[in-house]
């Protein structure tokens, strides 16, 4: 059988392959539907099917991808099941307390981040493809136990009263961990995509940042715990809006990362073009053309948050649009890479000028993602510090 | 490399911009030029900016405060206290908009075209000096060849035609014109989004109060009698109105603000509030916010009732009303006045008041003009009484208040209306401060055994008693002198005097002008002795005072408890002077009545907005994930097999395109027969 060629296409995996995942999708949305016919809305009858349909499509060429829904599931599942009814156990339970209970697994996550960002510099320095390789394969280790947390944490939240559990996306310490997760899958998809392992290190550096911000959170701050939501936030909005707007930061953050090894390779090669920055890096070419896919991508996705975020904000804030400085820093973000792209698109600039935009573009982006919560006050001030 | 962006318009645009054109065509050409598009979005965001760092709409008098009368001026007429609806941001807006407007309308027909033309025109010659291209020969004749090329173009989803051309046949084929569609939506999907958007601002406000139509109301009046020109009757125009309707009240107005005043907007119905809730998660958290409401219209056979909640609004005749804040709604409470002052002994003068009432209260010489604020049905608050701040624990109801002096100056109180324990004792709970940047400091009334304030009361009243006062100094005064062998007339009316004088300085300022009397009447040499000497004659002559109304008690317990008794009205007879009110207003009974905040507002342009939004989102994933692309294949004869001369551009992800082409062209290799080459 032939296959149509396109763009998700670039190496197909075998039909067999293929085929077996998406009927694995179809049955797990089947089952899900049927067992729980008598409690689900159309609101969650639609996230089901979607669900399983971009799973479908993001898996079935890719499979690193596979192999991570396939764990986290099991592992979320497992861990759910140590749990039973009793949030106790986290930590009296050996295996919750050391593996699987949500901080333990946010902490494995935070070491694997941070142990991965070590083995891709190691690699890039040492030539080593081996340690490359190890490297990806920590950092799939760890978007899995990160997103194995923030299933599990879903959970413990209903163990806490069935009236405080709520998708874990709605509070600061919540979508850091959300940003981690995102930010590396959407590497590890280019990575793929792009047969180069030399920029994971930059990448990682900005979620090994956020996983030390993280830390700090949670030990100095005491934010880990988990909080009812206010009235405010009990929306259905909330869970597809916040991850929209995570996987515009996460694209963004990952240009600005690659932006900055643009600007250490073009930099290095005039004056010592054997150093290894200068050979190991991909060519600046592909880093122009992958800075380029991944600010196409964040601007899609944050033009879909934003949108969500003002349907929302129609119906919690009675308008649409209230120039509350947190929508307001969303569009000057928005605004801020249309220019970028134009710039690029039909003016054909590129290189170093634009590798320097999206590394403003990050600090822009940190703004509206950290700084209005913490020095503007608003109508979004839930995530204060 | 030739562009792979492939927009015909844009090269167009360099090649043809001859400066012979007129300069109605130069400011078109200007308007809808790039570098004019790029500025305006930057230039957009960082007005944005300004915004957000600046509070917006907020009272007047609160800038001034800010920022002194100069800046605040010069502020004000660049319009930085409303900056979204200033006119320079307006301009900014308008000109982006004219410039999206001009560049759809530049660009529209070259996409269009682009978006279906195969482009049959193109040579070999320049097929083969494509980026992408390959040549290879095949054993099957032209017909056949063409046949399997075409066939597989149109499976692998391109649209295809074939042209006879004198040396062979061309095909042309094409796949995701839908891209160009990208374009024009998203582009259109900013200037919809931008008219849309117009039409709910307060934009038509401001025109009719610059041309004098409407005038902004600055005064605090009731309702009705806000006089016609700062009311809005009702009409299709676009608002954002809010009210506070207390329990079992209703209204026909919403209230808009603006600048440093405010609008009143008629309403083509009644709104009802019959109850509002709010219920809570068990760690005291607020869990929801609703509202009973009814809405009466006469069109309606049946009033409608509905209970409204934060993000689930009810939606009337294009009228949202939503769950927006709450607020007291008048609570009534029953209120017991204590004196503090002379006045003490008497019976507590009760009365009924309500909150955001104001009355005027006498005792004695003085008056003062109760001013109630608010009232709490409940308070978690951390414990004051302890050091740990995390321990929080429900204080019950309370109620704040404001004594106003006749000179206008005013101390906010915040009274508790349940005993608080503190050490294992009860005591009533009253913060004081005369400012709302200070915390409140507390004063702590004890209570009796039977947990009411009597016996302070009565203590109070003895302190006051001159006669008795000065019967237990001579008393005293007495005992003090019998052990001294002659006593002189003189020394024992000084100590008398010095006793009673003693208590005296103490009801008026507590133990601390004791302490200032001593620093300031002893000579210095005695102040150590003598001092120590006249704080233990007080303490001694306040003991007396207080058991002097007192049944002799058997049992040492008792004596105990009366005895931290009167240290803790000791403690807050001697804070008096700072809490500086003559009374205590005890809260014996409320009647909680609540005002649901209500949020009605009317945007006509919503829909025009939501359909841009839905155009944005189409049109920028189609911009960026449908990638344009090309093939052309010219298959002529050669040696009774076929030559084939294959090109493919995309107009974007040129990396892609790369691996697509490769694939692509493997695939009609091998349909189209062996490669000969
Ligand atoms: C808020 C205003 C605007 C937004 C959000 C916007 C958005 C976009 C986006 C997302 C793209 C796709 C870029 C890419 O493919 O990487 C684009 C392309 C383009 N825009 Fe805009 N644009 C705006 C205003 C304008 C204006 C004012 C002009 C006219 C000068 C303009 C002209 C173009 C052109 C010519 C393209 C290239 C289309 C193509 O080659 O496919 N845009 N715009």
């Amino acid at each position: 059988m032939r296959n149509r060629i396109n763009t998700l296409n670039i190496d197909n995996d075998t039909a067999l392959a293929q085929w077996s995942w998406r009927g694995l999708m179809a049955i797990a949305a089947v089952v899900l539907l049927m067992l729980y016919s008598s409690v689900f809305d159309s609101y969650e009858i639609g996230i089901v099917v979607l669900t399983a349909v971009s799973l479908a499509l993001l898996g079935q060429n890719w499979s690193g991808f596979r192999r991570h829904v396939i764990a986290v599931t099991l592992l979320s599942f497992l861990s759910i099941w140590r749990y039973g009814q009793d949030l106790a156990l986290g930590e009296t339970d050996f295996f919750l307390n050391y593996i699987l209970a949500s901080q333990s697994a946010f902490m494995w996550m935070s070491a694997l981040f941070v142990m991965a960002t070590v083995a891709y510099f190691a690699g890039l320095f040492m030539r080593s493809d081996f340690t490359e390789k190890v490297a990806s394969a920590l950092t799939w280790s760890a978007a899995t136990m990160g997103m194995i947390g923030l299933m599990v944490r879903w959970r413990e939240s209903y163990l806490i009263s069935h009236d405080v559990g709520h998708i874990p996306v709605s509070n600061l310490y919540e979508v850091f961990i959300l940003f981690a997760v995102i930010t590396a899958l959407l590497y590890l998809f280019y990575e793929r995509r792009y047969k180069t392992r030399s920029l994971g290190g930059f990448v990682l550096l900005v979620i090994s940042a956020a996983v030390a911000f993280q830390l700090w959170y949670t030990f100095g701050k005491g934010a880990h715990e988990i909080q009812p939501l206010v009235p405010a936030l009990q929306s259905y909005w909330m869970k597809i809006h916040v991850p929209a707007n995570f996987v515009g930061y996460g694209a963004f953050a990952m240009a600005a990362m690659i932006g900055v090894a643009y600007l250490i390779k073009s930099s290095i090669e005039k004056i010592r073009p054997q150093n290894v920055l200068a050979t190991g890096l991909p060519d600046l070419s592909v880093m122009d053309d992958l800075m380029y896919k991944s600010i196409a991508l964040g601007f899609a996705f944050f033009t879909v948050a934003t949108v969500l975020g003002a349907l929302w904000a129609a119906e919690a804030w009675g308008g649409y649009w209230s120039w509350d400085p947190k929508e307001t820093w969303a569009l000057i973000v928005w605004l801020n890479y249309a220019a970028w792209l134009h710039m690029r698109m039909t003016k054909g600039w590129h290189g170093r000028p634009m590798a320097w935009w999206a590394v403003i573009g990050l600090f822009v982006t940190l703004f509206a993602f950290l700084g209005v919560n913490m020095f503007l006050s608003g109508l979004h001030s839930y995530g204060t510090l | 490399m030739p562009t792979l962006n492939g927009l015909p318009s844009m090269s167009d645009e360099s090649r043809t911009s001859t400066p012979r054109h007129s300069f109605g065509q130069r400011i078109f050409h200007f308007l809808g030029s790039m570098d004019l598009a790029i500025t305006l979005l930057l230039a957009l965001a960082i007005a944005s900016v300004i915004g957000t760092v600046l509070q917006q709409n907020q009272p007047y008098t609160d800038y001034l405060i800010k920022f002194g009368p100069f800046w605040f001026d010069v502020f004000e007429s660049a319009g930085l206290y409303d900056v979204y609806s200033s006119l320079w941001f307006l301009a900014i807006l308008t000109l982006l908009v004219i410039s999206t407007s001009v560049c759809v309308i530049r660009h529209t027909p070259s996409m269009i075209k682009d978006m279906w033309n195969l482009r049959t025109h193109v040579q070999e010659k320049s097929l083969k000096a494509m980026h992408h291209s390959q040549e290879w020969d095949v054993t099957s004749s032209v017909d056949e060849s063409v046949n399997k090329l075409a066939t597989e173009l149109s499976e692998q989803g391109f649209r295809v035609k074939q042209t006879e051309k004198e040396n062979g046949i061309l095909i042309s084929s094409m796949r995701g014109g839908m891209n160009r569609l990208g374009y024009i939506f998203t582009h259109m999907a900013i200037i919809i989004i931008c008219l849309g958007g117009l039409l709910d601002s307060n934009l038509p406000l401001k025109l009719a109060e610059w041309q004098g139509r409407i005038q902004i109301e600055t005064r605090d009046l009731p309702t009705n009698q806000v006089p016609a020109i700062s009311r809005l009757p009702v009409g299709s125009n676009a608002f954002r109105g809010s009210i506070h309707i207390p329990e079992g009240r209703s209204s026909e107005v919403a209230f808009l603000a603006m600048r440093d005043g405010y609008l009143v907007q008629e309403l083509p119905f009644k709104l009802e509030v019959k109850d509002f809730r709010i219920e809570h998660y068990a760690t005291g958290q607020p869990k929801s916010f609703e509202t009973d409401l009814v809405l009466y219209d006469d069109e309606l056979e049946h009033p409608l009732e509905v209970t409204i909640s934060v993000n689930h609004p009810l939606i009337y005749k294009g009228y949202s009303i939503y769950q927006a804040s709450f607020s007291d709604g008048g609570t009534g409470l029953s209120l017991e006045a204590w004196p503090l002052d002379s006045g003490a002994g008497h019976e507590p003068f009760t009365f009924e008041t309500k909150v955001f009432e104001n009355r005027q209260m006498h005792w004695g010489e003085e008056s003062a003009r109760l001013e109630v604020l608010s009232f709490r049905p409940f308070n978690i608050n951390p414990d004051p009484t302890e050091d740990d701040p995390s321990n929080l624990r429900n204080f019950g109801p309370s109620f704040g208040f404001k004594l106003r002096s006749k000179t206008g100056e005013a101390r906010e109180y915040l009274n508790y209306m349940l005993p608080v324990p503190r050490n294992g004792r009860d005591f009533y709970l009253s913060g004081v401060r005369s400012s709302p940047a200070e915390e409140f400091g507390y004063l702590y009334l004890p209570l009796d055994s039977d947990g009411e304030l009597t016996d302070f009361n009565q203590f109070l009243k003895r302190l006051h008693d001159d006669e008795l006062v000065d019967s237990i100094a001579h008393q005293m005064m007495l005992e003090t002198l019998s052990p001294m062998e002659d006593k002189d007339d003189k020394l024992e009316q000084s100590l008398q005097e010095s006793l009673s004088g003693l208590v005296e300085i103490f009801m008026a300022g507590g133990f601390t002008k004791v302490a200032t009397f001593i620093d300031t009447t002893l000579p210095e040499a005695e102040r150590d002795t003598l001092g120590a000497a006249y704080v233990s004659m007080l303490n001694e002559m306040l003991a007396r005072i207080y058991f002097s109304g007192m049944e002799p008690t058997e049992s040492n317990a008792d004596t105990d408890q009366q005895l931290t008794f009167l240290q803790d009205a000791v403690d807050a007879i001697g804070s008096f002077s700072r809490y500086g009110s003559p009374v205590y207003f005890l809260l014996a009974d409320f009647e909680h009545v609540e005002a649901s905040g209500l949020q009605v507002t009317h945007s006509p342009g919503k829909s025009t907005v939501y359909l841009g939004c839905a155009l944005l989102i189409i049109g920028v994933f189609l911009l960026f994930y449908l990638p344009q692309r090309r093939f052309w294949a010219i298959v002529k004869n050669k040696n009774n097999g076929a030559n084939i001369v294959l090109a493919g551009m995309s107009n974007r992800n040129p990396r892609e395109f790369d691996l697509f082409f490769d694939q692509i062209s493997e695939q009609l290799k091998q349909v189209s027969g062996n490669s000969q080459q």
